[in-house]
């Protein structure tokens, strides 16, 4: 075993940083609530960049035992392998930046020390879910950042549609947690255990052993990732998880948090590969969710909305690339992601400040000249996430295209989709650069300004990472992470890959052409005026999907409560019987109340009554049965 | 052998116990007057008393002796809080009569 290197100091750090804040935080000065909230995640990256030692991978704390039951053990251990020092790179250096612009975000809330208490919460679950050595304690974590998203999308809780965007989020990934669950289940009843690294040896014992019930875990633990990563058909509470201040929706509804579904299923890769028809059911679910988000992304108003459908698409670009088992690919996807998204959002939220709270684009326009930072920076993660050449997103979805290419008859459509909303993303992220910062202004009593320098620093940092992140992974990702995720055998010719980029990067262009020509030749205000096209009303409506589930579930479940439950179970099985035990002590008291006359005399008989007939029973078999007391035979 | 058992049976002063007990009873029982009901419950605790000591007796056991010079000191103390109980009831209610003592009844 080689030396320690403290892992249980990344995820307390923050546990601290929430004790402070949450308990005394409210007399605190803003200042030290900043510094405990900033130094959390601060001490933790370092932690992380100390343990940094690939040599030693995977490098395993084990701090005791947790639960036994028999033959099962659950151990509290924390692994540091390839796969998750990327990921917590990616949660605590993102993480920190996005704590540094919240400092500028947040400085005039009320609720100043809350936010950072319920932000370091979240960073303490999502290092434990990515450290945890066996699938119960990641639940946990799981489990925790669902509370704190929860926490954090009703942080406004006076405003009724954040309170509101929070339970719909919890109660969204409940539904999903309970398959994670079942998949559990299932494999302490097949395996015995929950630890990873037992699970994988104990298939690559059985070789022979496919389908079947790892079918049904991958499928089940794949329900949980639906949930956590908002793919459909559970993607609905991300849109309305917008609710939440601007750097929450940067790093739990962007960055990480949703990010957790598609490393779950990199985690647990050595079953999905064993199951063709999981696989081809996550590659399916992926594509479509990409094209299907990406299309309601094309006509959304509010710009942190635009954001949101955009984080569902590229995700469903992540469960594109696990499904055709390019597991690096996808987690390449995913830390590229994290860059250019959290930096989209904070841009964003940078461009909401400067509007005063304004989040709808019909009202924005000619931003350019009054927050040139942002501008700037905006640009940078619109060219990312669009696939201009050599900056990440070019390098990460076109890893995934590639894989999803090469991957049989199904992956040649799948690969189209993806291609299809690469042009989509184009689009609706130019649009959204368009009518944001170009043009006239079209708000007459907003002030534009720029935002503070502690939300702007982090805005350059995440732009640079966006730029150049691509190349921190190209070519050596899937070698770096091959000891945890396996190696891939599949090599493409040079110049097929050559034609593959070429279309990627022309699909995006187009995607820009259309973006270009709708909302910079014609004027922007002509062309939202303009008579909307056939199908745009299903469109602006998002499919009728939460009006579907509003019909089809929850007014079901609402008559269900309602008819069912309250009044015939409840008012009246349970109130009936409640009623029926009333009325029976109630007849008797009024029964029983008689002997209580109140007179002394005749409580008295019945006391002589009573002592007379217990003599009586007493006494009986002596005097009439064997005769044991002869009462005239005095004397000896 | 004893006076008792060649003069008086044993059986006698248990009737005479049991008389006494039974007129204490109906006395309790059909009697109005505070005092008069007080004085029923003496006579059967006097009663209970004889029996005590009519055993006593019989079966050479001072217990039962020692037993009615307990009784009667709590019927001594009892009689004195009764006492004056009745005569604190007669000063508020102007009346004995137990029927009409019912101010705990709901």
């Amino acid at each position: 075993m080689n030396d320690s290197l403290h892992l249980w100091l990344i995820p307390l750090l923050p546990f601290i940083g929430f004790l402070l804040n949450g308990l005394v935080g409210r007399r605190l000065p803003k200042s030290v609530v900043s510094a405990i909230a900033l130094l959390a995640p601060f001490g933790s990256f370092l932690v992380v960049l100390l343990a940094s030692r690939p040599a030693s991978f995977p490098h395993v704390e084990n701090y005791g035992t947790w639960i036994t039951a028999g033959s099962f053990n659950v151990d509290l251990t924390l692994v540091l392998d390839q796969l998750s020092l990327i990921m917590l790179l990616v949660i605590t250096g993102v993480g920190f930046l996005i704590h540094i612009y919240s400092v500028g975000y947040m400085h005039s809330d009320e609720g100043y020390w809350r936010y950072f208490a319920y932000l370091n919460l979240f960073l303490f679950f999502m290092t434990t879910l990515v450290l945890a050595g066996n699938a119960l304690l990641m639940f946990v974590g799981w489990e925790g950042v669902g509370l704190a998203s929860y926490l954090l999308i009703g942080f406004w809780f006076q405003r009724k549609s954040a309170a509101d965007a929070g339970k719909k989020a919890f109660i969204v990934n409940r539904i999903g947690d309970f398959g994670f669950l079942i998949g559990l289940f299932l494999l302490i009843v097949n395996f015995g255990t929950l630890t990873f690294s037992d699970l994988a040896a104990r298939l690559a014992a059985n070789p022979t052993m496919t389908g079947g019930v790892l079918t049904a875990i991958a499928l089940c633990l794949f329900i949980g990732a639906t949930g956590k990563s908002a793919q459909l058909p559970l993607y609905v509470w991300l849109p309305d998880a917008m609710e939440g201040p601007t750097p929450v929706s940067a790093l739990i509804h962007a960055a990480t948090m949703v990010t957790a579904g598609v490393y779950m299923v990199a985690r647990t890769h050595f079953i999905f590969d064993r199951s063709p028809l999981a696989l081809s059911v996550v590659a399916i679910v992926g594509a479509a969710t990409a094209l299907f988000a990406a299309t309601i992304g094309l006509v959304q108003n509010d710009i942190k909305r635009v954001l949101a459908y955009s984080t569902v698409s590229q995700l469903g670009y992540m469960f594109l690339g696990c499904g055709v088992a390019a597991y690096s690919a996808a987690i390449f996807h995913l830390m590229t992601h994290a860059f250019f998204k959290a930096l989209l959002f904070l841009a964003a939220g940078s461009v909401i400040h400067a509007m005063g709270g304004e989040q709808d684009m019909r009202k924005m326009g000619g931003l350019r000249a009054k927050t040139p930072i942002t501008f700037w920076t905006m640009t940078m993660a619109v060219l990312a996430i669009s696939g201009f050449p050599f900056m990440s997103a070019f390098f990460s979805k076109d890893a995934i295209l590639a894989a999803a290419f090469a991957s049989g008859s199904l992956g040649k459509i799948l690969w189209f989709v993806g291609l299809v909303t690469a042009a989509l993303t184009a689009f609706y992220m130019f649009r959204l650069w368009y009518l944001t910062f170009f043009g006239e202004t079209r708000s007459h009593d907003a002030h534009p300004h720029e935002s503070p320098r502690s939300m702007l620093g982090p805005l350059v940092v995440l732009a640079v990472l966006s730029v150049g992140g691509g190349w921190i992974g190209a070519g050596r990702f899937g070698a770096f992470l091959s000891p945890t995720l396996g190696t891939r055998t599949e090599e493409m010719s040079g110049s097929l890959e050559l034609v593959m980029m070429l279309l990627a990067v022309a699909a995006g262009a187009c995607g820009w052409f259309i973006a270009h020509r709708m909302y910079y030749q014609r004027s922007a205000a002509a062309q939202l005026a303009a008579p909307a096209p056939a199908g745009h009303n299903l469109l602006v409506n998002k499919y009728y999907v939460d009006e579907f589930y509003n019909f089809a579930i929850i007014k079901p479940l609402i008559a269900v409560s309602k008819y069912v439950l309250e009044w015939i179970v409840d008012v009246a099985i349970l109130g009936g019987l409640a009623w029926l035990l009333a009325g029976i002590a109630s007849f008797s008291g009024a029964v029983l109340q008689r002997w209580q006359s109140g007179n002394i005399r005749s409580y008295a008989a019945w006391l002589a009554l009573g002592a007379a007939l217990l003599l009586y029973f007493v006494l009986a078999p002596h005097v009439f049965g064997a005769p044991s007391l002869h009462l005239g035979m005095a004397g000896h | 052998m004893h006076l008792v058992s060649h003069e008086v049976p044993l059986v006698w002063y248990l009737l005479l116990s049991a008389v006494l007990f039974c007129l204490g009873v109906v006395g309790f029982l059909i009697k109005r007057n505070l005092i008069t009901v007080f004085m029923s419950i003496e006579l059967m605790l006097n009663a209970v008393n004889l029996s005590f000591v009519t055993f006593a007796h019989q079966w050479h056991e001072v217990k039962g002796q020692i037993f009615v010079f307990f009784v009667m000191m709590v019927a001594a103390a009892e009689a004195a809080v009764g006492l004056a109980i009745i005569i604190a009831v007669f000063r508020a209610r102007s009346t004995l009569a137990v029927d009409r003592i019912d101010l705990m009844k709901l």
